[in-house]
């Protein structure tokens, strides 16, 4: 079998590219696509220790379907709130979006 | 080594090229448009990912949720907001590059942990035959995890309201 820290270090680095995408991009929908490329590395992470510490529980899947119905909330509003910011600023550039700073 | 395995690791290679190199493709593409679809690249990737780790239930849930409903919405917002599709322009901010340091010095951090760590991995036995039951999994959610499962069906609820109340055209 693949040893399971191979599993680790890909979840690993697709946790690095989606905090990176976070961290950088203008556009606030590319941050929601940074943050769905976090959950899948931890979904992805729960699964590979699911498979290789405690096979015969299935409690890293359980975990995994709730994580997966968050996202998938969390999207539809995130998205939802985004096009109300559009519409009434013109912009979902978040680093035009500061009425609410100090 | 066995004929499978070596299959085994050459399906685990592809499937990375793909799920990070996806991935990649989100975060330095300039078109948000192209973001998107770099993004169903690395959700198909995970897919495999979930199939080679026998999790057959999961592969299909991320497919029909991640590709199917998420990536598409996020391809609706992109096509409802217009607003930094010049693609002359910088898609990233002043911090890129602290950003890129962090991310960086994360991995790094975390690669050095995961190695260090002496995983309890289940013996040999009992990795060659996995629970893979859907039925169970479907006990399981309605038994021990009742709770969290209607909780994250009145989340759904929520969301779906909200969604609808924050998008809609507001009259006046």
């Amino acid at each position: 079998m693949i040893p399971l820290y191979w599993w680790l270090i890909v979840a690993a680095a697709l946790f690095c590219i989606g905090l990176y995408a976070v961290l950088s991009r203008k556009n606030a929908i590319a941050v929601l696509m940074g943050i769905e490329l976090m959950l899948n590395a931890v979904n992805l992470n729960l699964v590979a220790f699911w498979r290789y510490i405690t096979p015969q529980a299935l409690t890293g899947q359980v975990f995994a379907i709730f994580v997966i119905t968050v996202a998938a909330a969390e999207a539809a509003v995130g998205l939802a709130i985004f096009i109300s910011v559009y519409r009434m600023h013109g912009s979902i550039n978040v680093e035009k979006l500061d009425t609410m700073r100090w | 080594m066995p004929a499978d395995q070596i299959v085994r690791y050459i399906v685990f290679l592809i499937l990375t090229v793909m799920t990070l190199g996806g991935a990649l493709g989100v975060v330095v593409s300039r078109n948000l448009f192209h973001s998107a679809l770099f993004l169903v690249l690395s959700f198909a990737g995970v897919v495999g990912y979930y199939v080679l780790l026998d999790a057959g239930f999961l592969a299909a849930v991320q497919l029909l949720i991640y590709i199917g409903a998420i990536a598409i919405l996020i391809l609706f917002a992109v096509m409802l907001t217009r607003g930094l599709m010049d693609k002359r322009q910088s898609q990233h901010n002043q911090q890129w590059l602290i950003a890129a340091l962090v991310a960086l010095l994360i991995f790094v951090v975390l690669a050095v942990v995961l190695w260090q760590v002496e995983w309890p991995v289940a013996s040999e036995q009992a990795l060659a035959s996995p629970n893979v039951s859907v039925s169970q999994l479907g006990q399981e959610l309605l038994g021990p995890y009742v709770i969290p499962f209607e909780v994250a069906s009145v989340l759904l609820l929520v969301a779906l309201i909200g969604a609808v109340i924050l998008a809609r055209e507001t009259e006046s």
